[in-house]
Order: C-alpha cells, then structure tokens, then sequence
C-alpha cells in the first residue's frame, strides 16, 4: 500500500517536474519567508503517513469495488440482481439481496475495522514530537513528525526515534559519527555508525542551519537499505559524494550520540523504511485450489440440475398442449408462454432458485476459521519461545492449513539448524594445533546444562566451581540488562534475551562464547612472547628478532582482536563506545594527508610520537600485571587480586579464567568490556582473543586500542578497513603497527579464498620449506575442523612497503570518490591489496545445533517429510553439521556430486542413476522383505502410497555443491538432477547461492507437484522463502528479513515440529472436513428443492420458505460448523507428536481427496432423498399446504446437517454442544417469531401460524425423530463397515487417524508405554501388521517392476559403462563434444523413476554401503566406497557389477590436499582419525565392486 | 479476533510507535496458559466402534419397532372411503357433465353417485374433495394472490396486487379476490345422503364452519369494512373472479361464512403442497354417542358439477374419513418406523456378530504386545 502511494506521488511528481532522475533538496531555511509554491521542496512528500486505504468518502465505492474484485461476489450480485426480472423472480428481489450484502458487509466492516486500527497508529505515529529548526525562532523548535518537511533540519538527541530518512550535517560525537540502533528496520541489535557528510567533519564549531545554503542532490526515493547516492553542492561549486554511510533512515534509533543535526531527504512514505514494508501476503492454499475445482462442479451441478428443471418444464408444458390449465398461469400480459421460452425463463428462474449450492457464505466461512485458528497456533504456549519473548507469528493468514500437507521441507543451515551462536572452539598458529580440550570440556559442560531445565541461580553449590563462576557471571549480565532497559524500549527482544541468560547460555555473547578457557600451551606462547618483546623493547632491540612462530601467535591475536568491526561498549555505560583517545587523528583520506603523514622524517620521529604517546599511557599500567582493565580505577584492586593467585594462576585449567576480568573479583559495575559485533563469529574471535589477553579495548574510526599481556595498551593507526562481502569472502584492515611501525595488512576470510592468495614461499630455502609445510598442516587442521564441523576462518597478514602503499593508496582513493562504478572500483581495488599474504594460522568456530534439532528432524522426517539442506557452508562443515542433526546417517551411503563442468555434472547424473536403479534392482530381487519396512511408516496403506509424495528411497544421502548445484539445474539435467534427489532420503546442497537455493525450490515444486516449505533465517535465504508454498523465518539473530518475506516466523526450528504436526495437520483436516460439509450441507439442501421439481411441474416452485432457504446458511447452520472448524481435534496433540506418521494423512490430502467430494455429493443427494420423501409420504394425499409441508423438510434438513456434523464432530467441546443447540433453537425461534409476525406479509409464502401449527401436530415430531436417523444410516453403517472391511481384512485398524484417536483413549500411562515400545522396536506402533498387507501395491509393482526393470538392466547392460569409461575421456574436452555422446541414453534413466516409480522400492539393510565423500577427483566424482565389512554381495545383482566403470573419472587428487576420514562401522564421524590417507588401493576395489 | 497479529507489524510502524507499546515492553508476550487457548477444553471424543455403535443400533431397533407397529396399528383404524367421481369413464354417472370443458357455463350439470359403507364410521366424520394432477404448487399459481386485499385492506381491494396479474382486473374493475388460486376456486357442491333402508333418503347434516385453520379464518382473512355492514355495497366496484359463477359477496347466505371468510375460499387458498391433494369440505357431526356417526348401508353423494378438470387430466374425489391423533389414514409412517427399526436391529445383529467374530482380534489391537 504504501508502496503503491509512493509510487503513484511519484508518478505525480515526475509529471510535475523536469528532471526525473534525482532529487534535489535546497534547506528549506532559505524559503521559509517565500510562500510555499515557491518552495523548492513542495513537490516531495511530506512526512505524514497514511497507511490507510480509505478515506470516509471513499470507503464505500473503493471497497466495494475491492470485493467485487472476487469472481463468487459478482457472481451472486448477479444472481440477485435476476431476480428483479420480473419474469423470473423467484424470490422477493430485496430479499435476495440480503445474503449478498450481508456477506459484502462482513467483508466491509472487517476492512474498515482494520483501516480504523491503521488510521490509529497512524495518528500516534504522526503526532510524535521531534525537533525543527524555525528560523523565526533561530532555534529548534518542537514540532509533530507529519510536519516535518523535506529539507528540514532536525535536532536529534540520544535514543530518539528518527522520524525520516535523514542526512547526517553534524553530531556532538568528537569523531563525527552518529550510532543508530536498525534493530527496528534489520533486526540487527548492533550499532551501526554513521558518519556526518564529509564536508561537515571539519566543522569545529556548532552547525548553523543559517550558514548552509548547499544543495543535495540525490537519488530518487527507493526501497534499498543499503544504499545512498548523492552529492552535496556547495555554494563555490564543489561537490561530495554522499553514501549510505552518511544517511540516518526513518525508524532507527540515536544511541551513543548526545546531539546530532541532519536535513530531511525523504520524508513520510518516501522513507526506506516506508517504502520497504509490504503488507501481509496472500497466497492461496492447495487446499483452496483444490476446493476451487470442486466449486466449478457444483457450477456444473447446477447448471445439470437447472438445465434439467427446464427440460422438464419444457416438457410438461407441451403435454398439455392446447388445453391450457388452469393453475398454469398466464404471463402478466395474458399472453400464452410456447413451451420453449418458459423452458428458458425457467432456467434462469432455477439458477437464482438454486444459488445455494454455491455455497455463497463458504468463502467468508473459510476466512473466518482461518483467522480463528491463526489465532489459536498464535496463542499456543509450546510456540512461544521465552528467551527472545516472541512467538510465533501467522504472516500470511490464509495458509494455515498449507502447512498440513507439506511433502518437502527446505531448511538454511546456519541460524535455522544452529544457533548462530559462534563459539570458538580450536585454532592452529603457524602450523600448531591448538586443540584446546579444556575449552572443549566446558562446552559440553555448558551442553548439559542446556538439557537441564532448572534456573541457574540455584545450582551455584552443586555444580563444579567453574560452573559457579559461570552463573556468577550469568547473574551480573542479568544486572546489565536492567540498566540498558531503559535505553532501549524497541529492543525488548534482544533485552529479553540477555534477562533470559539466566537460564539458558545460549543468548548473543552469552558466557559461553565469551568464556574461552584458553589452551595452556599457547597461553604460555603468547605470554613467552609478549614478553619477549617487553624486554626487546626495554632495550631498544630490533623486534624483528623474535622467533618466526611467536610473532606469527602475536600476529595472529593481534589480527584477530583488530581485523573486525566489532564496537567496544562498556556495560557501565551501555551504548556508551569507551574513549580510549591518545591521539586524534582521522584516516587517511586524500593522497595529501597521506604524504604529510608518512614522510620520512615523520616515519622516524613521527610515528614515535605517534605510538609513543600510547606507549606513555601504557606504560602507567604495571608492568607485573597481565590486567585486561580498561577502567584505572579499578586496576589498582585487581592487581591486587591477581598478583595473589598468579601463581596458581598456569597449573590450574580454571587460571586463566580467574584472571580474566570476568572473575569473581570486579564489582558488577566495574565489568569487563562488551563487543558488538555485525556477525557473531567476529565477537567470538574478539573473545577469544581476549582470553589470551589479547583484548581490545577500544575501537575509534582511525585507531584501534589493543592491550597486551606485559606491553600494556597498544593503539594500532587505522588507515584502511575494507570490510567484508560475500563474493571476496574476507575482510582486511590496514594498520601501522605500533612496534614494529609497518604497514600491516591484517586479512582474515574463508579458508578456500586465503589459502589462494597465500604467497608463495621462498624457493629453497628453510624457511620456505617451513612455511610450505605451514601451510601444509594448516590445510590439514582446515579439513580436521571442517570435517568436525566447524566454520573455520583464516587470518594472514602482509607486510607493506610505504611505496607500495602510496600506489595502491593512490588508486583506492581513486576508486573511493569515483561517482560511478564505485562499489566495483573498491572491489578491484580490495583485490589488489589483498595479495601475496603471509598465513598466520586458522581458527575452528563451532556453531551449535539448537536444541531439539536432530529430534525434530528425525520426527519430521518419520512424518514423511522430505528434507533438503540447502546451505552456503562449505561441503565438509555441512556434512558435518548434517550427520550432528541426524540428517545423514552414518549408516548411510552419500552420493556426491562434485562436476566441473557441465558435461561432468551430466555424466555424474546419469552414473549415479544407474547406480540407483541397479541398487535397487538387487535389493528387489532379494527376498528379504522383512526389514523392508522397518522405518518405513507402518503406517502405510494401499490408499495412501501415492507415487508423488512418498517415492524416497533410504539410506541413501546426497552431497552436491554449489557448482555442480549451478550445472545440474541447467534446463537439460534438471529431470535427470530430480530424479537423483528424489531417490535419496536426504540432499544437501552446500555453497549454494541464494539464487541457487530459490531455483532448486522452485524445481522441485513444479516438477513434483508437491507441496514445498523453505525455512532459514538470513536475507539469503529470503529468495527461497518466497518461492515455497510456505515460507517459515527463524526470528534468530541474522536480521528480520527473513521474517518479513516469509508467511510464519517462528522463534526456533524445534517449534516446526509442532506447527506442522500439530497444528498443520489439525487445519488442514479441520479446513478439509468443513469444504466438504459445506459442499454436503448446500447440495443436500438444493436437492431437496431439486426433487420437489418433480412434483410442482418444474416450474421451479419451493416448497421451503425463501427466508429460510436464503438464511439457512447465514445463520441457522452457520455456527456449529465454525465452531467444528476452529476447535475440532481428530487426534490429539500429545500423540500428533508422538506419532509423527500420522502427518502421512495431510500429505497425501486424505482428507479431502476428489472422490470425497462426490462422495459427499451422494450422501447429500441421499440424505435429501430421505429428508424430501419421508414427510412427502407421510402428508401424502393430505390437506396439508405447501409451506405447513415445506416448513419440516427445512426442519428435518437442519437436524439431518446438524447431527450429520456431529458426526463429523470427533471432540466435543461444550462450545460444539452450545453451538448446535443454540443453531436447532434460533431456527424454531426464529421460526415462531417469524410465523406471528404479519399474516399478511412475506408473499408468497404467507407463512402465518405455521410453525405454531406444526407444533401441535404429532406427525411432525415422528418424521422429526426418524428422518435424521434414516438419512445418517448409510453413512453410520459405511462407516462401520469400512471398519469391519478393514477388520476382517487383516488390518487392525481403520486408519492411521483413527488409531490415533484410539490411542488417545487410552490411559496416559498405557499409551506412553505403547508409543515407547513402538520407538523401541523400528517396527512402529503397529508393526505387527503383516508385511505383506503394510505394501501390497508396493509388492506387486515392485516384483513386476523388478522383472521388467532387470531385463532392461540386462540390454542397457552396456552404455552405463561405457558411459563410465568416456565420462573419463570427455571431461577434458568437453568443449568440442556434443556433450550427449559422453552420456548414456537417458531416456530410460529418466523413464524408470517417474514412469513406475514403484519399482524402485526401498532398499533392504543388508547393503550398509558406505561412500565416503571427501574423494575429490579433478573433473567428475562419483565415490562409492564399500566397506570390506558391508554384507552387501555385488555379485548377486548380476550384469552390471561385472562391469565396474574405470576409476579413471575418480582418481583422488592425491592424499596431500584431500585428506579422508573412513567411515568404520557403528562408529560415531566425530571420532574418526585424522590421519592422512594416502591414495590407498582398496578403495580401487570399491570402486570395482560398487560402481556401476 | 485477530488480536494474535499485531496490526503495527503488519502496518510496517511498529517502527517508531511509543504509546502503550512503551509500557508493553515489560510485559510479557507469552500467550495465557487457558484451556481454550491451548486447545486443551475439556472435550468428550466419540469414537465409532463396534463397541459404541452396537447399542445405538439395537436401542433404535427396539423403540422404532414398537413405535411403529403403533402408528400402524392407529392409521389402520381409521375409516376412510374415496369415490372418484371425475367421470371420465363412460360407465360412469358423471360422465356426462364431465364432458363440459368450460368454465363459463350457465347450466349447472347434477350427478349422483351411490356408494356403501361396509363398515360405520364412528367418531367425526370429515369429508374432503380430492383433486389430482392438479398442480396449485406451481410457482406462478402459488404467487398469485394478495393477501392484503383478503385480509380487508380497502386499497388493496380497489387495487389488487401486480402479483395477480393477469387475474388482477376485468373490464376496467378490480377482481375481489384476485390472482389465479382465487380465480380456480374449487365449486363444485356435494351433498350427502344416507339411504335407509326403507327406501327413504335422508340427507346429512354436512358443517360448513370449522373446516379451515382458526387463524386463517380470524386474522388473516377478514371481510373489508367500510360504513356500511353490508357486503354487497361494500364490494360495490370490484368484479368477480372470472370463473366465478356468482361474485364473492354471495358465496353463503351465513354472514360469518361469506365473503372473504368464507371457509371453502379459506380453504382453496391455502394451495396444496403436491399435485395430488386433499382439502376439507365438510364436517359430518357426531351425534350422540349412541348411534355411530355414518351407519353402515348405502349412500349416495349427489354432486353439481362445474369444476372441469379433463384440461389437465385430473381426477376428482370425495373423501369420508374418520381421523385419530396422528391425522388421516396413513400407514406410512407405521411402515417407515417398523423398516427403519428393523434395519437397525438387523444391523445391529449383523454387527455384533462380526464383531464377536473378529472383536477379539481388534480388542487386542488396542494393546499390541
């Protein structure tokens, strides 16, 4: 909406005005003594906002012509406005109205109710205050924010909200800067820093609005956050860029800055902010498109019906003839209707006659259960999640019952399966591993204190002492967070978080990531060296000297505690940045600045005066001490404190922890510092690094304060961050050492990026060596830690030479205020600095699972779920992550798919295609079927096994990463890719871009026809949720981006289990059962007055009141099924959960399946039958008049509806009682009313004294009392005998739903005892089902399948190999050949999968094969590796083992660079050796026996 | 309702809003732990089983049979005799007048017919014509009609109703009463005579009054009222229905039974609800608890015959009847209960023996071991 009120001002303004490709904003100060039009500004939008779509005036016709906007609206305004056709009128024409205005009224107050309540914050918002300058003031003065104008200047003080986008003239903040919080328009808690425009830094004294008199000119308003373009226009023509980081946007919030003044740039809805919120999204489910095409049959009925009524009357008519009767009325003229033409006014008579088997109320019906049950999920307890104080939240409103029938789940890795909370957990320096046990042992201290439930004030006494010194540390940062409260009223989510540390350790840079109980061993290095370089410095050594390995561990703290952005804040002041300031100096900014700074006699002197004043203050801090203080005043004690226990201090693993400031000693307010990251890695770097003293203790634009173990606080010049982005993977900072007074260039990215851009070493000599046998074991520990599952990170540094610096200087700046191209200049420029680098050493980070992920994972997946991974991470990690969430198993094969180019993916494809179907050609010709279905859902039904959802095959898991990923979506393999994947139990795709990751949902969704969800976290996976059928964001820690795309946000992953088990399935079954007795409800009705056509000569009479008949759905049979459809429970929660098959039932939409539909039909149309001929006969040949007789048919069809719902009914609530009976008593109170109310009114039906009558007649209790019954026999004994078919067939129970809901009847105690054993044994519940009923269909197909399937596996015996042989041959050159001939056909292989997919059934256990994924051929690898111990005989399955495929596609690079773990038997991936495998030659044998 | 969502979010200005939302901060958003939210009411959850289904199978069996041989029994009891009297047969003594077609005829045509009760009829008698194939449901007929102008309404009477057309005015006048159900009136007149068996015939005392609904003929039919009680000078103006024989003033000399409340226009204008009908004609008194109301012997039902009905082949009948508490002879529903009940006994039984022969295998389905 607002975006749309933007677009259309602006489509105004570029009408009005000239030049419409920038703004151009002019101080609005000048202008204010001219009249407004001559205001430059006027054109732009001011800063009220209306976010309301109506004005009072417009209300009406805009609304209407909104609902007439549904295709079911208009069509029945139609209907109604035929019955004002005289000819045809079968109802009273006002009266026919009444439904239609009565369901746009609904609709119309709903709407208006909701624009009230935006037109009420609206108002709130518009009315906050906020400073303008006035000129006639000279002041600031207080003024509402809609009166802000564009070209404004404001005053902003601390924590104010800012009420436009604004661009930053001037700030109290000494560096200029101004901290704003985006938590509101991001999510993201950090401070962001912005900086007053470039022009103004110089300003020394307080900004004058009087004096500016520039222009800005800048771009059009638009929707991207992260972008600003503009220039300034001074008054002497010079000109300055203006970038994102000078422009305050609308809604943030001013922190750490007392005063800051800025011009309005855009104003009201022209604000980012405004033009980036979208309202709710509306999708339709599959259940209403389902529901849709069941409308267009009852459109069909009723034309079938109609067209039928008129034949009829057609024909009864011309029967007699001539001899007109008497009762066939003349047309009002007198004139004689030829049977012809009353047959067509009958028929359109009969369309407004039997309207109501549309049903007119269903669409409002659905709306308002929708809204009913988006309230309850909202509502749910188990959903809220009290750390972060949030709970779920229903974006979209009408896809509830989506979640039902999910067949396919997409998840992100990081921040959905994890936490994002970064711990580090390992490093190596210069080739050392540090394995930090220690550190490793209080993680799984902290794990299990996760698993416990209990407040941690309490377990001070029992817990080991550094537990105790945690929840000490706990309860001090609980102190914390009471004094920022009052900072921070919009962030109450990250404030309940930190209030909520209390019990649980997993809040943002909560004690266990910033406890790191450092290594012993490199403590004592960094210690060794830091003083080391004391007594170097003492006196007056060269620092060069120190050993290559210690200043390497220097380096690399030093660049992990300075390479970042993290914002340095002390807890005693929150949000107040530590001014730790020697020296003001800002960065380098021109090539001038440059030269004067770094001339020689500078470089001597100057950067000792530079670091020498540091070095001063530093030095005041003892010498002794190892003090990480940043406050004096609190050293002198702790230097107490921590010259007593020193010497305790190495021997003890708890030592080092006492020493850190977060020890017992310091006073709560006198805490340690507090980092705030942009990415939780970065803190948890800073962390750690502090731990080995290594701390940053202050951050400004151009210097960063490091205090070191014995050489105090170091301030390290800042010349150059380029910060870090997706497509380098790394950032770096330029600095001047302090000590060594270099140049240093401190990189730290992804592994795969820095190790390529390591230099390379020295030839020959030994320090070449050594460095290349560094780098060599780094990269060993790399894949050590990936395969453990850790992020890991690489830091290197580089030295500078000035001059080389001075060129690149020269070419950045450049490349700075270049106006256009800007962000690639600053790329390329990034690259060129970024080269030849030393590598320090890499760091493990671990990022835990949230709890309940492998569980929901594995209850999801039970559920028949299939789940794919789709994550940026990097293959191993993922892997990794995969097998800690139970995604893959370790008795799992893993196909992996690593293709460098298109016709490799291709080959890959089709390889592990035949690998497949040959597999699983063996297994089936095994006779073991015991084990067959062991994990399979017992819960299988014929009915139930369609080929589209539950087509997965087990222990089977695929690896593909990004670019194979790229390759294998390309239009040619996606078929062949499809078929793969739908093949394994679980794909996981790593390195995937955001792109990559949508297009594979996308693929998915439309070439399987099912039901997608996409859940993840981060604006990268933004894409995906929205291309999903349902789109679910974790409201975690990356930002609400993904929020905001998706249709339901939950507060964790473990939450899916329940949305989806639960409550999908309860909407989806209640949303299902009540389409379908709506679609009962209204045939059963019509057909009444469809029978009684026969008798009333089709003339389309009725023989029920028209009130009744049109407000039989409105009102007398509304409710009861409401209330059924917001609160019924088929099978309660408890054992939705613990029995997560039974989501099958949603999956496979056996609720609500097309036969139901006309099954429902024919049960309404039988009722009818019974409900229409049961009084005909028993007033038959009477006195009785036509509505004395009309009147209890209605009445019988009310009660036959309403208990035919309490049929349907499975809980009964007393809500379901008050509702039917309150439906039962309004009809005969309505009906009294209305036949005492006017004995001459409501012709024709003149209904006086009936129902009074009626009352008083026996008869109509008696067809009152047998009707229903008989009505409701068939579908009692359908029911019943579907149950003892069932019975007698074998199977214990009727449905799996059903034995759900018997298991609910049972005692708790029981049924935790059977839900229990059914987990014991892999069998299920009910596994003692026979085998052979579970999957008859799947027996039989699967043995002619087989059949079939293997003879063709004897013809095709010879292209799978030959396609293994040339995959070899043509990956090299790839560009000349016709890419096909490499492959095999593949028209069989991509037959077989989806042509009879039956016959590719799940594998038996025997085959444990193993594949081991860390093979990484050159070109193509498909690896299979066997374990010698897998039962598994190739021989058996006959033609194809013999011939095994040339390995020659799958040669290991060499065991230098992939280093493999071997997957063993039973054991857990966590323990498997590190060694180094060289290229061994059994696997050649695997290969033999397995590939195929 | 929608209390779950918060609208700001959606409204995208939960950005700045302080207000209450400042004081909200502190509070909690975690949802109320009440039975109702959390779906925990307490609920009673039917389960069809053999177990639940069997009783209700055989507790409808058994009150449905008994009930049904009593409506049975009851219809059986009473007395009803029908003679169809249309005469479209040549044997018959109506054959003659039934020839006629027309509406518009100056002579009366008279026929008797003889007929016999075998058995008496003891209580009241009521005596209805019959009409069938006659469709006073069809939806334009039914309409036809203005209940206002019956009701007394002096406008209406001067100015019926559209929904009469084209019954609504003849020859520049008004039709009192208009519309086609009023213009089809059923006249034909029957009377009744007992022929003793001495030779002599008696004629029987046939009620007029009481044959239509008490309110139909108090509130919603009245006579209009002008200054004058009399009838004629107050449907001065107005014409006769075109079929009419005689206008509506004269339909009955009793001042009570005529005009707009006379009971036999009551009666026709509450129009049947299927082609084939009944409507009260007479009442036949019983006098006296000695004798019964209709002796057994030989009657004969003298008719003049106007209401032509071969135009549209329908059939005419008079109907003597006797009714109990449930109304006219109607085996129907003696019959539907007694099959309905058996139904249910016999599925109840058919049940309960698959159930006994398979329940003991699904009771222990409920447990699995």
């Amino acid at each position: 909406m607002a975006r749309e009120r933007a677009e259309s001002s602006r489509a105004h303004r570029r009408t009005s005005k000239k030049e419409p490709k920038t703004r151009v904003v002019h101080p609005n100060v000048l202008y204010e003594r001219v009249k407004g039009e001559e205001n430059p500004n006027r054109h732009y939008a001011d800063n009220k906002i209306k976010t309301t779509k109506y004005t009072l005036l417009s209300f009406l016709p805009k609304n209407l012509f909104e609902q007439f906007h549904r295709f079911a609206n208009v069509y029945f305004v139609f209907i109604a406005l035929l019955n004002f056709v005289p000819a045809l009128s079968a109802f009273q024409p006002e009266l026919s109205l009444a439904p239609v205005v009565f369901i746009l009224s609904v609709t119309a107050i709903k709407d208006l109710w909701e624009d009230y309540r935006r037109h009420r914050s609206d108002k709130e918002i518009n009315h906050m205050d906020c400073l303008v300058y006035c000129r006639t003031e000279r002041g600031y003065v207080e003024k509402y924010w809609k009166e802000v104008r564009v070209g404004d200047f404001i005053r902003l003080r601390c924590n104010e909200i800012l009420p436009a986008d604004v661009l930053l003239l001037s700030s109290s903040d000494p560096d200029r800067l101004c901290h704003i919080e985006t938590a509101t328009l991001d999510g993201e808690t950090n401070l962001k820093q912005r900086q007053v425009v470039r022009s103004f830094i110089d300003l020394d004294t307080e900004f004058d609005p009087l004096k500016y008199n520039s222009i800005i000119e800048c771009e059009k308003p638009n929707n991207d956050l992260n972008r600003f373009r503009g220039y300034i226009i001074h008054r002497n023509g010079r000109r300055d860029g203006l970038y994102k980081e000078n422009l305050l946007l609308r809604g943030c919030t001013i922190r750490n800055t007392e005063e800051a003044v800025g011009i309005v740039i855009y104003a009201g809805h022209e604000t980012k902010a405004m033009l980036n919120n979208n309202g709710p999204r509306y999708k339709r489910s599959k259940l209403e498109r389902q529901m849709n095409v069941d409308v267009f049959w009852c459109v069909v009925i009723l034309l079938v019906m109609c067209l039928f009524s008129a034949i009829g009357h057609g024909l009864w008519i011309f029967q007699y003839g001539d001899k007109r009767p008497i009762f066939d009325v003349l047309s009002p003229e007198g004139t004689d209707l030829s049977p012809v033409v009353s047959a067509i006014y009958l028929f359109l008579t009969t369309v407004i006659v039997f309207q109501v088997l549309i049903p007119i109320s269903l669409f409002v019906s659905i709306e308002i259960v929708k809204i009913c049950q988006v309230y309850i999920i909202h509502q749910d307890v188990e959903l809220y999640d009290e750390e972060t104080d949030s709970h779920l939240q229903c974006r979209a409103l009408n896809i509830t019952e989506d979640l039902g029938q999910m067949q396919y789940i997409f998840s992100d890795k990081t921040g959905t399966l994890t936490e994002n909370k970064m711990v580090f957990r390992r490093c190596t320096v210069a080739g050392v591993e540090y394995s930090h046990d220690a550190n490793a042992r209080r993680l799984a201290m902290y794990q299990e204190l996760d698993s416990e439930e209990e407040e941690c004030t309490s377990h001070g006494g029992t817990l080991p002492r550094r537990d105790s010194a945690a929840s000490h540390h706990s309860s001090r940062m609980v102190l914390r967070s009471q004094s920022t409260k009052s900072h921070r009223r919009t962030g109450s989510r990250a404030e309940a978080k930190r209030a909520s540390i209390l019990s649980k350790h997993t809040a943002f840079s909560s004690p266990m990531e910033k406890d790191i109980t450092p290594d012993p061993q490199l403590l004592d290095k960094v210690n060794e060296c830091s003083s080391q370089l004391e007594y170097m410095r003492y006196h007056q050594q060269p620092l060069s000297q120190l050993p290559s390995e210690l200043s390497d561990v220097l380096d690399f703290f030093v660049a992990l505690t300075i390479c970042n952005t993290v914002v340095v804040s002390s807890p005693n002041q929150p949000r107040q940045k530590v001014r730790m300031r020697f020296e003001l100096k800002s960065p380098v900014k021109t090539i001038e600045d440059f030269i004067k700074r770094f001339t020689p006699s500078r470089l001597t002197s100057g950067s000792n005066s530079s670091s020498s004043s540091s070095l001063a203050t530093s030095r005041s801090a003892p010498r002794t001490s190892c003090s990480l203080l940043p406050s004096p005043s609190a050293e002198g004690t702790l230097v107490r404190l921590q010259e007593e226990r020193a010497p305790t201090a190495p021997e003890s693993i708890f030592g080092p922890m006492l020493l850190t400031p977060q020890g017992p000693a310091g006073p709560p307010e006198e805490g340690e510092l507090r980092y705030e990251a942009e990415s939780p890695d970065e803190a948890a770097l800073v962390y750690a690094a502090r731990a080995y003293k290594c701390a940053l203790v202050g951050r400004l634009p151009d210097q960063v304060t490091v205090e070191l173990p014995h050489l105090g606080k170091l301030s390290f010049e800042l010349l150059h961050t380029l910060g870090f982005d997706s497509t380098r993977k790394r950032m770096s900072v330029v600095v001047r050492h302090p000590l060594t007074d270099q140049l240093t260039v401190y990189t730290k990215g992804a592994d795969s990026v820095i190790m390529d851009l390591i230099g390379p070493p020295a030839a020959d000599d030994t320090k070449g060596k050594r460095q290349r046998k560094i780098l060599y074991k780094t990269q060993n520990y790399l894949n050590q830690y990936a395969a453990d599952g850790l992020r890991t990170l690489c830091i290197a540094k580089k030295v500078l030479s000035k001059e080389d610096y001075a060129v690149w200087l020269k070419s950045h700046l450049a490349a700075e205020t270049a106006i256009q191209g800007r962000e690639e200049l600053l790329f390329e420029s990034a690259l060129r600095l970024e080269t030849n680098l030393h590598l320090l050493g890499a760091t493990g980070i671990e990022d835990r699972l949230q709890d309940g992920v492998p569980e929901t994972i594995a209850s999801l997946r039970k559920a028949g779920l299939q789940i794919w991974v789709l994550t940026g991470d990097k293959q191993e990690t993922a892997i990794n992550i995969a097998y800690a969430c139970k995604l893959l198993d370790p008795e799992e094969e893993i196909i992996t798919l690593n293709a460098d180019s298109q016709e490799a993916c291709a080959v890959l494809l089709e390889e592990s295609l035949h690998y497949i179907q040959s597999k699983f050609l063996c297994s089936a010709s095994e006779p073991s079927d015991r084990t067959f279905h062991s994990d399979f859902s017992a819960f299988h039904t014929p009915g139930t096994f369609s080929p589209t959802s539950t087509f997965l095959i087990h222990r089977l898991g695929l690896v593909i990463d990004g670019k194979t990923l790229a390759y294998a979506l390309e239009k040619s393999l996606e078929d062949r890719f499809l078929a793969v994947a739908r093949s394994c139990r679980s794909v996981l795709c790593c390195r995937s871009t955001p792109l990559q990751k949508s297009m594979v949902v996308k693929l998915v969704r439309n070439k399987l026809k099912v039901m997608t969800l996409a859940i993840g976290d981060g604006a990268n996976d933004v894409s995906m949720i929205q291309v999903a059928d349902v789109g679910v964001g974790i409201s975690g820690q990356e930002g609400m981006q993904a929020v905001m795309a998706s249709d339901f946000a939950l507060p964790r992953f473990q939450y899916l289990q329940k949305l989806l088990l639960v409550h999908g399935h309860w909407c989806y079954s209640r949303l299902a059962n009540m389409i379908l007795y709506f679609f009962y409800k209204n045939a059963m009705v019509v057909a009444l007055i469809f029978w009684y056509q026969f008798y009333c000569g089709f003339s389309g009479s009725a023989m029920i009141d028209q009130w009744f008949l049109i407000f039989f759905n409105l009102m007398f049979s509304a409710f009861p099924q409401l209330i059924t459809g917001t609160l019924d429970k088929d099978v309660s929660a408890e054992t939705l959960q613990d029995l997560p098959q039974l989501y099958m039932n949603g999956q496979n939409s056996e609720e609500y399946k097309p036969y139901m539909f006309w099954m429902n039909m024919i049960d309404a149309f039988y009722q009818s039958l019974i409900c229409f001929f049961i009084p005909y006969f028993a007033y038959a040949d009477s006195d009785v008049d036509l509505f004395t007789w009309g009147t209890p048919v209605t009445s019988l069809a009310l009660l036959t509806i309403l208990l035919h719902l309490g049929i349907e009914t499975k809980t009964w609530t007393w809500l379901n009682w008050a509702s039917i009976a309150f439906s039962i008593g309004l009809f005969f109170m309505v009906a009294l009313c209305y036949h005492s109310s006017c004995p001459t009114c409501f012709s024709p039906s003149n209904p006086y004294w009936t129902m009074q009558r009626l009352l008083g007649d026996p008869v109509f209790y008696l067809i009152c009392v047998i009707t229903p019954i008989a009505a409701l026999l068939p579908r009692q004994v359908a029911s019943q005998g579907v149950y003892f078919y069932r019975a007698c067939q074998g199977s214990l129970f009727p449905s799996p739903v059903q034995e759900g809901r018997q298991l609910d009847h049972l005692p708790p105690e029981v049924r935790r005892s059977l839900l229990s054993q059914s987990k014991g044994n892999a069998g299920g519940l009910f596994g003692i089902r026979p085998a052979h009923y579970a999957f008859p269909g799947v027996f039989q197909n699967h043995g002619a399948g087989g059949h079939v399937s293997c003879r063709r596996r004897g013809g095709t015996k010879h292209p799978p190999h030959k396609a293994a042989e040339k995959g070899g041959d043509c990956v090299p050159r790839t560009e000349q050949q016709d890419p096909r001939r490499c492959g095999p056909a593949p028209s069989e292989a991509d037959t077989l999968p989806y042509s009879n997919p039956h016959s590719l059934a799940p594998s038996g256990p025997e085959d444990h094969l193993h594949t081991d994924p860390l093979l990484d051929p050159p070109g193509v690898s498909l690896v299979n590796r066997v374990l010698p111990c897998a039962p598994f005989n190739p021989q058996e399955c006959v033609p194809l083992t013999e011939s095994p495929p040339a390995s020659s596609p799958l040669r290991p690079k060499g065991g230098e660079n992939s280093p493999r773990s071997q997957v063993t038997e039973g054991q857990d991936f966590k323990e498997r050796g590190d060694q180094v495998h060289p290229k061994d030659t059994s696997k050649e044998d695997f290969f033999q026996t397995t590939l195929l | 309702m929608a209390s779950g969502y918060s609208a700001k979010e959606e409204d995208g200005h939960h950005s700045g809003a302080p207000g209450p939302a400042g004081s909200a901060a502190a509070r909690s958003r975690k949802p109320d732990n009440t039975a109702f939210k959390q779906q925990r009411l307490p609920a009673w959850q039917p389960i069809l089983t053999a177990g639940t289904v069997l009783p209700a199978f055989f507790i409808i069996g058994l009150l449905f049979i008994p009930i049904g041989i009593g409506l049975y029994v009851t219809s059986n009891n009473i007395r009803e005799l029908q003679i169809d009297y249309t005469g479209t047969e040549p044997s018959s003594p109506c054959f003659e007048c039934s020839q006629n077609y027309s509406w518009n005829m100056t002579r009366s045509c008279a026929c008797s017919v003889p007929f016999s009760l075998d058995q008496p009829f003891e209580s009241n008698v009521f005596m209805y014509y019959g009409l069938s194939n006659f469709y006073q449901n069809h939806r334009r007929y039914v309409k036809s009609r203005d209940d206002s102008q019956l009701n007394g309404n002096l406008k209406s009477l001067k100015d019926p109703s559209k929904e009469c057309e084209p019954y609504r005015m003849n020859d520049g006048l008004p039709i009192a009463p208009c519309g086609a159900i009023a213009n089809s009136l059923f006249n034909d007149t029957l009377e009744l005579f007992y022929n003793e068996p001495n030779g002599t015939k008696t004629q029987i005392p046939l009620l007029k009054k009481g044959i239509a609904w008490w309110t139909d003929k108090h509130v919603k039919f009245r006579n209009p009222t002008g200054d004058n009680a009399n009838l004629t000078a107050i449907f001065q103006g107005t014409t006769k229905p075109i079929n009419w024989q005689k206008p509506v003033y004269e339909l009955d000399t009793d001042a009570e039974n005529n005009g707009f409340i006379n009971e036999d226009l009551i009666v026709w204008m509450r129009t049947a609800a299927l082609p084939t009908f009944r409507k009260l004609y007479r009442i036949i008194e019983k006098r006296g608890s000695a004798s019964p109301t209709l002796p057994r012997g030989n009657y004969t039902l003298e008719i003049i015959y106007n209401y032509p009905v071969r135009s549209f082949e329908g059939r005419k009948r008079m109907i003597l009847s006797t009714i109990s508490w449930m109304g006219g002879k109607n085996p129907f529903l003696g019959i539907a209960y007694i099959t309905v009940g058996s139904i249910c006994f016999f599925l109840g039984v058919v049940l309960l023996i698959i159930h006994h022969k398979y329940g003991s295998r699904s009771n222990s389905a409920d447990l699995p071991h």
